[in-house]
């Protein structure tokens, strides 16, 4: 009983072991806030990361993929059974997209996919990271008459509104260029060319015996559209400060634009293939890998276009939330050995692996450096005990005298630190929730003062910092310091159990 | 019947009680000594006792030898010149330290070469212990100082199950000693007087059976050291309390029933 008086007593008068204890509130509440932060981060990625592959993957070592998509679906369906949520296939191959913008065509090289436009959005998250609303609740490659964009990300007049705009445009310029064209040859004195606009095409062998009513019937850019395509947004969009240095986006192209893109055909010989797609839409998933490298086409389209029949590279997977992946993945394995198919069976875990050890890492070296701060706060601990056992040990003496075990002295000084600890690391804890909860708040503050971006979204794709505050984290980083702090004051408690009562009373 | 019965049944004449005039007739301290029954048991003893300390490579013997007994209910003067070892023997008395050589003896069996456990559990509750600097702790309310034994002697839950028993004995101890106005007061709040006050009230608060004072009167002025040592022989007489108080000085020690006089570490006979 006098032992929690006594060190309640202790705690309540001796400020100058609040003071060493500052530190192990600060390194509790710099822990909870980076680990916060990581943690948020580390989801984001995960999110991200994840955001266009599904659980499990199939993927194919060629180009030309593997044949037989239903088969392999009916006994992945068997195989995998309640599990599975749903499966689709599609063809990955590079691909370069050239973008027309400022009269000049920009080349960015991108894996192409084929998708499944039925299935694809079951698969991944990826339907959710489109710009066009109704995009969103069903994947389609049919370009839409506007309202691309939304509340975070407004896009300019797009879709067929602007497609029909801008056909205007270019038909106006290229009547401007055609007359100057015949004002500089007449100056010339020369005979003005017909002029055409873009390279001629050689006549087809065959063309004479199709019938000519289709081939003669102009494109029509403004009513119709070129096969759809979806790209990245950071293919179509560039993130820039503008002079008065707030991020804008400088768009290279936008939904209702054609682009080109060149890939190569399947087979033994591959060859270049040139052809144009309209940009239906934009993803955005926040993963700046993803969102310049990937454009997404029609699978039928894109199997046609390479002549690979029915083949595919990938199949994906999605399993049930909960579902354990490596368990499938290994099942999968067994069923489909690598010696005896060329593709191989992965989950988004093994394909992202380094990037998520790399953030796991980062996250454990945060630890154990902010836990050695609040070691070398143990320490300050430790002296501070020192000092007050020194100035105790009258009162250690009078204790014994009465008939206090050294046990029990010894305990005084234990609870003592069990009690610091717990108010060092609770005023942190209350202080890093506060600071974990506001950081945005407190991120503007920052802003405010020194005049730098703290967290820079043309970096980041961020708008806010992400946290997830883990209780079980918050549960040990409080007893992991309340611990050393028990720790740090064991020593000087022992000094006071062993302290001799007659010379313990004797001092002055 | 338990200490605290006999003193709530003394409370009431406390006041009357003055120094050699008393209604009790056997109760006068200035005069001749008290007689006591020859064959009754010793409660304290001292055997030889030899006990020396160490400064630096010089050893220098403090007891050499020291031979005495006390009876039970008898009031003892430890009497001597500073540094003749007598503060020594009372904590050799009261199991604070232990001799080089020779035995205590408590009730008739040895208590020097007890366990630590054994020993702190007689200090707690055979021994009541007050010194020349009261050692009252500075974070405790009188109350709470006067408590602190039994504090020690219950663990918390028996302490709280009994709070209420314990803080009536604390505040019956304190009232004899005379300081309930001080209830709630830290030490550094109290005069000397009054701290040895509460020191008194936590000795008792165990209802020992032994008493040692360490030169209680050292540290107060005259007439407080009288009210002291007032109560002191108040508690003697009315309890049967057996004390044995250390002093340097003679006029104090004429005022107990007997007086071992320490000369050169060893009890001066004459």
């Amino acid at each position: 009983m006098y032992k929690l008086l006594l060190s309640w007593r202790y705690l309540r008068t001796r400020y100058i072991a609040l003071a060493s204890i500052v530190s192990v509130t600060l390194g509790v509440g710099t822990l909870i806030v980076v680990n916060s932060v990581m943690a948020g981060f580390a989801h984001e990625m995960h999110v991200r990361l994840k955001g266009i592959l599904s659980d499990i993957v199939f993927e194919s070592h060629s180009l030309d993929g593997f044949t037989r998509p239903d088969w392999h679906a009916k006994e992945i369906r068997k195989l995998v059974g309640d599990d599975l949520v749903s499966l689709t296939t599609a063809v990955h191959v590079p691909a370069i997209v050239h973008i027309k913008a400022r009269g000049q065509l920009l080349p960015r090289q991108v894996m192409l996919i084929g998708v499944d436009e039925a299935t694809y959005g079951d698969v991944s998250q990826f339907r959710e990271y489109l710009l066009h609303e109704e995009n969103r609740k069903q994947l389609s490659f049919q370009l839409r008459e506007d309202g691309y964009g939304d509340k975070d990300h407004p896009l300019p007049p797009s879709g067929w509104q602007h497609r029909r705009a801008w056909t205007v445009i270019e038909k106006e310029y290229l009547k401007q260029q055609e007359e100057m064209y015949r004002e500089s040859q007449k100056l010339e004195g020369k005979q003005p060319l017909p002029l055409k606009s873009g390279p001629e095409i050689p006549e087809s062998p065959f063309a004479r015996s199709k019938p000519d009513a289709e081939k003669t019937e102009e494109f029509d850019k403004s009513k119709e559209q070129y096969t759809g395509a979806i790209l990245g947004i950071a293919l179509g969009c560039i993130k820039q400060r503008d002079p008065e240095g707030k991020v804008k986006d400088y768009y290279l192209c936008r939904p209702g634009d054609d682009v080109t893109i060149t890939f190569a055909s399947a087979g033994e010989k591959p060859r270049a293939l040139n052809q144009h797609f309209t940009v239906v839409d934009f993803y955005e998933s926040k993963m700046s890998e993803y969102d310049s490298g990937f454009v997404f086409v029609p699978l039928k389209a894109l199997q046609e276009a390479r002549v690979m029949t029915d083949a595919v590279t990938t199949i994906q997977l999605k399993l049930k939330p909960g579902a354990d992946l490596n368990a499938v993945r290994d099942k999968l394995r067994v069923r489909f050995p690598a010696e005896e198919y060329p593709y191989r069976i992965q989950t988004w875990r093994d394909m992202q692996g380094p990037l998520l050890s790399a953030v796991q890492m980062e996250t454990t070296l945060l630890n154990i450096l902010l836990f050695l701060i609040i070691a070398v706060a143990g320490f300050g601990i430790l002296a501070t005990f020192f000092m007050i056992v020194v100035e105790k040990t009258k009162d250690i003496g009078i204790l014994k005298a009465l008939g206090a075990p050294s046990r029990g002295v010894m305990s005084i000084f234990l609870s003592y630190g069990f009690s610091l600890g717990l108010v060092g690391s609770g005023a942190g804890m209350i202080g890093g929730l506060l600071f974990v909860v506001y950081i945005n708040d407190i991120a503007k503050v920052v802003e405010w003062i020194t005049g730098h971006e703290v967290f820079d979204p043309t970096v980041y794709y961020f708008s806010r910092i992400p946290t997830i505050i883990e209780p079980m984290t918050i549960v040990g980083v409080v007893f992991g310091a309340v611990l050393i702090a028990v720790m740090a004051s064991v020593l000087p408690a022992l000094r006071a159990a062993r302290l001799h009562p007659v010379q313990a009373l004797r001092y002055e | 019947m338990s200490v605290i019965n006999q003193l709530t049944a003394t409370k009431h004449t406390r006041g009357d009680v003055a120094p050699g005039q008393t209604a009790r007739p056997h109760a006068t301290f200035q005069g001749a000594k008290r007689e006591f029954k020859k064959d009754g048991k010793p409660i304290l003893a001292a055997r030889n006792v030899f006990k020396s300390y160490r400064k630096g490579k010089l050893e220098v013997p403090v007891l050499r030898g020291v031979d005495f007994s006390i009876r039970p209910g008898e009031f003892t003067a430890v009497i001597g010149q500073s540094g003749s070892g007598k503060s020594t023997l009372l904590h050799l008395l009261g199991t604070l330290d232990a001799p080089d050589k020779g035995e205590i003896h408590f009730e008739g069996s040895r208590i020097d070469n007890l366990p630590a456990g054994q020993r702190d559990t007689l200090r707690n509750q055979q021994i009541g212990m007050i010194f020349q600097f009261y050692h009252l702790l500075p974070e405790l309310s009188t109350l709470e100082n006067v408590l602190t034994p039994l504090m020690i002697a219950n663990g918390v839950f028996s302490y709280w199950r009994n709070k209420r028993q314990f803080v009536d004995r604390a505040k019956k101890l304190i009232d004899l000693v005379g300081l309930s106005h001080r209830l709630t007061h830290k030490p550094r709040e109290l005069s000397g007087g009054e701290m040895q006050r509460a020191a008194i009230a936590r000795a008792l608060i165990a209802e020992p059976k032994l008493l040692l004072a360490d030169e209680p009167t050292g540290n107060l002025d005259q007439k407080t050291g009288c009210e002291i040592l007032d109560i002191l022989k108040k508690l003697n007489r009315e309890q049967n309390l057996t004390i044995v108080m250390v002093t340097h000085d003679q006029s104090i020690a004429a005022q107990a029933d007997s007086i071992v006089s320490l000369v050169g570490g060893v009890v001066d006979k004459g």
